[in-house]
């Protein structure tokens, strides 16, 4: 049916003169987008297939690829986009929920982008991080509300169970299903190297890893997958996922295809089968209940881990937040609207949520109200895309960041959001082992520490240019931030002043 | 603009003179120090704290108080009887200064909380009275309390610290220990409540610097409490040594390693036990740490802490003599008073001096 056609949104240009019909596109391509024509010794391809993910341009030894948006268009309408009319045709088709992945891409304001950062002149002296310590250092846990003291007057160590971090960064949930052996072997050895964390999502750990669990956050999320006592005692912290910001509201599923071997260990459950998550926690349904398994956890460890609840940031998030911290958690990681995933529904991914810089600012404010803030540390993400996101997070009360899409990237991903195939070309959301073995963890951790340190160096930076050399005086520093083009309500909302003032 | 409706970054140049055995001075010589550093102050804003001046009222709580009006005064007085036993109330004397203008109603009262109003409060007598100071500042338009403890007193103005103690007649004044300030603002504060010293209870500090950790620290320290009316460091300074001190209960020494505390490069290369000491305070108060340059003299009952930040990015120097110690900005503030010093030293950033009646200068050096 001819209405079923939807012309490719990108085309594969190909550059004849350079081509010397080596093959590598077609032998990199698990979209086979690139086909060899033996007759006319020539390389062609079938747009149709082909997803942007750059696999061809990139080993392409003569640049003779590229990708272009196609300018084939609908009559032009401010109303009707191409990409709207196309999905619905897609539905029209298919009668199915039009699923995406990574963080949701449309034109929404980003408030990172809309605040700068001040500097020291002259009645307060910069620093130079080359010159002068710079400290990076973070704990996350909850404050101990008095000091105690033994008979000799000295301080008793009173404090809860807490993480310590080189950098307030640390690798957010990426469960071993969703992405490969090789992306979770590079994080985790990564995370060990630069002394933070990563998370294992729900999916379990590996047992290959468990040697990683001082840097491990593993977490516990509604379909309990590879949940047992080892697991827990293994890690660094528990996370309770009650959220996610790219998908609020809905639980998750991997499909039957991905439970495979290892996976399927790990998971705990049968091969082949799909693993749903639902979207509540059947033994939560509210707040009371939060607290139950939030000290079932501690029980379970003893009290010596401690244990994250992580939301989505939703309309509400402020007062949900508030009845976390006295809920006996010791961090709340909030996620925001953009956040990624391996595959959401659309719909959802696009509209539902709130932007994790209004969310990180409004939870901020509501526990300093309530004098709570120091019972629970935050950890925002959703999305930190730079050193200068982190600085303006932290400023705004974070006490650490989460970043995922952002470290996908240093593995290699190009964002062609469609990790819901199952054929990354980068080999790391797929679980085709030939893909899975282009990435490299030897090379992979390695990209991802230089990530962190290049981050960590420009944040001291930016930190030694306001005159503060210990990133602890820099959290909720907000006179440190100015907003640029932003209304009256988002600055009382931000809780800074517009640039000028 | 007036102080409290924005920030305002200041230099200055500060000075103390205690004398160990608790023995009396004039305020003669603090003024002769400071007077030496004009150059550091721009005439908006100069002040003075004196320790063990008021010994036929030591058991009272002396409320120095700025009234803008008679009306303030009395919503202001109204306040205090229903709250306090009023022992004495006067005018504070001053002498006219050219220098010195556009001056509010001073007025001095020796109180001590009602004890109807005490039990009922259940708090203990000098939250008592630090809650009271604070509704005053805020509640009481026009009325502001800028010196709340026993046996001491502040003495500020907008102008030079010099004129300043000419005009309270602060060579009339005895006491154990003076400290003072003279103010180098960036803009026209013209309120005189925002000069230095800044005061809560006995605590009292004298700031030189501009802490670039300020609303990090303003924003925790207000979950406590406190409300930072006058947007300066100095205030948010005294807050926290007032948190710290009176209610969390740590030293003197465990306060310095809060506010200016060691690298964690340093921390790393300290014994076991010290070490553990040292972490365990960085992670609790670790919204208690002060970064940026300053210099400060924090005066309390029976002693004084100096302290420079952590990187010693303003001039302060101590200089001893007998039972006399003295701290300065400058060598010379402390030359002119005693030419012939025992001992001169820069204390390292970080690095407190803490001179207690009675006791020695103890510093690390």
């Amino acid at each position: 049916m001819a209405v079923n056609y939807l012309y490719p949104e990108y085309e594969v240009v190909r550059n004849y003169d350079r081509c010397i019909v080596c093959r590598v596109c077609e032998r990199q391509c698990a979209n086979e987008v690139h086909q060899y024509l033996a007759d006319a010794n020539k390389m062609v391809c079938d747009d149709s297939k082909c997803v942007n993910c750059h696999r061809c341009v990139a080993l392409c030894p003569t640049r003779a690829l590229k990708i272009v948006k196609t300018d084939n268009t609908y009559k032009e309408n401010a109303n009707w986009s191409n990409k709207t009319i196309n999905e619905i045709y897609r539905q029209a088709e298919s009668g199915g929920v039009l699923l995406s992945s990574m963080g949701n891409p449309e034109d929404f304001p980003v408030y990172f982008d809309k605040i700068l950062i001040n500097a020291s002149q002259v009645t307060n002296p910069s620093i130079d991080p080359l010159r002068e310590p710079m400290e990076t250092k973070v704990f996350l846990g909850s404050k101990p509300k008095s000091i105690e003291r033994d008979e000799n007057g000295k301080l008793k160590n009173n404090l809860s169970p807490h993480l310590t971090l080189s950098m307030p960064v640390m690798f957010s949930a990426m469960s071993y299903g969703s992405i490969s052996y090789n992306a979770h072997e590079s994080l985790a050895r990564a995370a060990e190297e630069l002394g933070i964390f990563y998370n294992t999502g729900e999916g379990g750990l590996h047992e290959d890893f468990y040697r990683y669990g001082k840097n491990t956050i593993v977490q516990v999320a509604s379909g309990r997958f590879g949940v047992h006592p080892d697991y827990l005692r293994s890690s660094a912290a528990i996370e309770i996922k009650m959220g996610q910001g790219a998908k609020p509201g809905i639980g998750g599923h991997l499909p039957g295809t991905k439970i495979v071997g290892d996976i399927s260990r790990t998971r705990m459950i049968p091969e082949g089968t799909d693993a749903i998550s639902p979207a509540p926690h059947h033994d939560i349904y509210s707040i009371e209940d939060l607290r139950q398994l939030v000290y079932s956890l501690k029980e379970a460890t003893n009290y010596e881990k401690p244990v994250i609840v992580k939301i989505a940031a939703v309309h509400n998030v402020a007062a949900i937040a508030s009845g976390i911290a006295r809920s006996g958690a010791d961090i709340i990681a909030i996620d925001g609207f953009r956040g990624g995933t391996g595959a959401a529904p659309t719909r959802i991914r696009d509209n539902v949520g709130i932007p994790i810089e209004l969310a990180l600012a409004s939870v901020d404010k509501r526990l300093r109200d309530e004098g709570i803030r120091e019972t629970v540390s935050l950890v925002v993400g959703g999305s930190i895309r730079s050193s200068a996101d982190v600085v303006k997070a932290v400023a705004l009360g974070a006490d650490c960041v989460y970043i995922a899409t952002a470290a996908l990237l240093a593995l290699g991903c190009h964002l062609c959001r469609s990790c819901h195939s199952g054929k990354c070309n980068w080999g790391i959301a797929t679980q085709v082992p030939k893909l899975v073995k282009r990435l490299n963890p030897d090379i992979g951790y390695k990209r991802l520490v230089n990530l962190m340190k290049a981050w960590q160096h420009e944040i001291k930076e930016m930190m030694g240019g306001m005159g503060i050399n210990s990133i602890e005086s820099l959290k909720g520093n907000r006179l440190m931030l100015r907003g640029v083009g932003l209304n009256e309500k988002e600055l009382e909302i931000l809780g800074i002043k517009h640039a000028g003032e | 603009m007036l102080e409290g409706q924005a920030r305002i970054p200041s230099g200055c140049a500060i000075a103390g003179i205690i004398d160990k055995t608790g023995k009396r001075m004039s305020g003669e010589a603090i003024i002769k120090a400071i007077t030496v550093m004009r150059d550091r102050s721009n005439g908006l804003g100069g002040g003075f704290a004196g320790y063990g001046i008021y010994p036929e009222y030591k058991d009272f709580y002396a409320l120095h108080i700025f009234y803008d009006n008679i009306a303030a005064k009395k919503n202001c007085e109204e306040f205090l009887e229903r709250h306090f036993d009023i022992i004495n109330l006067s005018k504070i004397p001053t002498r006219k200064v050219k220098e010195i203008t556009d001056e509010p109603l001073i007025w001095r009262y020796f109180v001590t909380p009602l004890n109807t109003k005490l039990s009922e409060s259940q708090l203990d007598e000098r939250e008592f009275v630090a809650r009271c100071v604070f509704r005053v500042n805020t509640r009481i338009d026009g009325a502001y309390v800028f010196s709340s403890g026993k046996n001491m007193g502040v003495f500020k103005a907008v102008g030079y610290p010099e004129d300043v103690g000419r005009f309270y007649r602060l060579e009339e004044y005895e006491g154990y220990c003076f400290t003072c300030h003279g103010r180098y603002p960036t803009n026209t504060p013209g309120w005189w409540g925002g000069a230095h010293p800044f005061a809560l209870l006995d605590y009292t500090v004298v700031h030189n610097g501009e802490i670039s950790s300020y609303d990090a620290n303003r924003r925790a320290i207000e979950m406590y409490g406190y409300k930072c009316t006058l947007l300066t460091d100095t205030e948010v300074i005294t807050y926290i040594f007032d948190y710290l001190h009176r209610k969390k209960g740590l030293t003197l020494e465990e306060i310095a390693a809060v506010i200016a505390a060691p690298f964690w490069q340093t921390i790393s290369r300290m014994e076991p036990e010290k070490r553990a000491v040292h972490e365990y305070l960085r992670n609790v108060f670790a919204s208690q740490l002060i970064t940026g340059p300053f210099s400060i003299i924090v005066g309390f009952e029976g002693g004084l802490m100096a302290l420079n930040d952590r990187l010693k990015l303003r001039s302060m120097v101590v200089g001893e003599k007998g039972d006399k110690v003295y701290v300065s900005s400058e060598e010379a503030a402390i030359r002119i008073v005693e030419p012939d010093l025992d001992r001169v030293w820069f204390p390292s950033g970080g690095e407190p001096v803490i001179v207690r009646l009675n006791g020695g200068a103890e510093s690390g050096s």
